[in-house]
């Protein structure tokens, strides 16, 4: 089995492919690549993504892989991560640029004017560090991951799906989709592949996953 | 409040060794980095943070053979800094494996190397160190220090931290200069002043003794991380200590 983490030239994809790897062990063969034709012939894909996402998008447009991420997400266990969850939907606050729109709503920036915790004092933006992650409906990704369990946040956008598709939510401080999932697409906020334990947990059931709910 | 206050273990590199020592000098071995990095991400460190104490240039690419080996291994946010100059240095560490590169002397000579880089790294990947100390006997005015706290900038500690967010930092390191290595406590009205200023983050570091040093950095600092080096290093404390001792005074910690 191949699994494919899609190159576009947006960020630092050391931790991902390492953290793959490790919990691939001999199930799987993990491979970076920005060449259309490997990912069309890879098993599974990850669609990662670090920065803005406006920037995302146009790396993703010029690296001429849009074609092939499309086909995987229609049709293969696909896992987004960080901003490549986040180009998963319709557009972005973050720019006016078009994202994929594979689910339907919009990333949002977290509101200045609700960042305050239930003692009053204001909530930093980035939302940065280890938050808890709430079920919200049982999905075979999230097996062997106690509820309430932290994982690694750090981003300033989060998703507003339109549709009935968060899995996990988490809060800062009011609460939002930190996960979304649907048939063979799970798409995660957070990052696994440097959330120790439960992220591995959450990667090595996804080396594992026939992608149905 | 869900989110939890981070601890952060720092370790001081060159060579290729963690070392600690007081006040910049008196150097001593604390062992291999990714036997220490393992260590304490299986106590819970929340992060780590690599400080390449590197001094002469020639072996500044060790440190890129310590962030890759330890990024194979540890999956926890690692940041690194100590020697960055320009872009490229940034680009070099995040390949390695590195998560977020602090920048600190270069962000007083070059704040353009600091919107550079969150331009083209995101600003989650960029840390901007500052060194700050007390300018007046009470404790009220702080500027900051360069080159390792030898050289005065005249730049008010503040309006700098402002600019940085400006400028485009994700977050903030704040050491209080003039407490690093004296285990008497952060500065505390410093911490406080920089967290309340600015909307990122703030690790606050320089001067931790004992736990309820790390407690006060988050409850009196309003710090949103604290990081430590010798206490963790000598072993007289596990980073599961001295989160159950944040707990025990009610900050919301990882455990």
């Amino acid at each position: 089995m191949k699994i494919a983490i899609v190159d576009y030239g947006m960020g630092n994809l050391h931790s991902v492919v390492k953290s793959m790897q490790l919990v691939a062990e001999d199930h799987a063969e993990v491979v970076l690549t920005a060449d259309a034709a490997t990912i069309d012939a890879a098993d599974k894909v990850v669609f990662p993504g670090q920065g803005a996402m406006p920037d995302c998008m146009a790396h993703l447009q010029e690296s001429g892989l849009i074609a092939s991420v499309r086909q995987a997400a229609a049709e293969k266990p696909f896992l987004g991560i960080c901003v490549g969850a986040q180009l998963m939907f319709e557009r972005s606050a973050e720019g006016p640029t078009e994202a994929l729109g594979i689910f339907r709503g919009e990333v949002v920036r977290f509101p200045a004017a609700q960042m305050v915790d239930a003692h009053g004092q204001r909530l930093k933006v980035p939302h940065m560090g280890w938050n808890e992650m709430f079920i919200r409906r049982e999905h075979p990704l999230w097996q062997g991951i106690p509820d309430g369990e932290r994982f690694y946040f750090v981003h300033s956008y989060h998703f507003a799906p339109q549709d009935d598709i968060a899995v996990i939510e988490s809060a800062y401080p009011y609460r939002f989709a930190a996960a979304v999932a649907q048939d063979n697409i799970f798409a995660i906020q957070c990052h696994p592949e440097k959330s120790s334990t439960p992220g591995l947990q959450l990667l090595k059931n996804f080396v594992h996953w026939n992608g149905q709910c | 409040m869900p989110l939890a206050k981070r601890i952060i273990p720092c370790l001081d590199v060159t060579a290729g060794r963690v070392v600690k020592g007081v006040n910049f000098v008196g150097l001593r071995d604390a062992g291999d980095p990714v036997e220490i990095a393992k260590k304490y991400n299986d106590q819970g460190a929340d992060e780590l943070t690599f400080l390449d104490i590197t001094a002469s240039s020639d072996n500044r690419d060790l440190i890129l053979h310590v962030i890759e080996a330890v990024a194979s291994q540890v999956f926890i946010p690692l940041t690194v800094g100590g020697g960055v100059r320009e872009v490229a240095d940034v680009r070099r560490l995040l390949n390695a494996g590195a998560d977020k590169v602090s920048i600190n002397t270069t962000a007083v000579t070059n704040p353009d190397v600091v919107r550079d880089a969150a331009s083209h790294f995101g600003s989650q990947a960029i840390v901007v160190a500052i060194d700050a100390k007390a300018v007046n006997a009470d404790n009220s005015r702080w500027e900051i220090f360069t080159h390792g706290g030898r050289r005065a900038t005249g730049l008010d500690a503040v309006e700098w931290a402002l600019k940085m967010q400006d400028y485009g930092a994700g977050e903030i390191l704040l050491t209080s200069m003039d407490r690093d290595g004296t285990k008497i406590g952060f500065n505390l009205p410093l911490t406080r002043a920089i967290s309340d200023a600015v909307s990122i983050p703030v690790i606050a570091s320089g001067g931790v003794g004992n736990l309820q040093h790390l407690v006060d950095g988050v409850t009196q600092g309003h710090a949103d991380a604290v990081l430590a080096a010798s206490i963790f290093h000598f072993g007289e404390y596990t980073v599961r200590e001295a989160k159950e001792a944040m707990r025990a005074a009610g900050i919301e910690v990882r455990l």
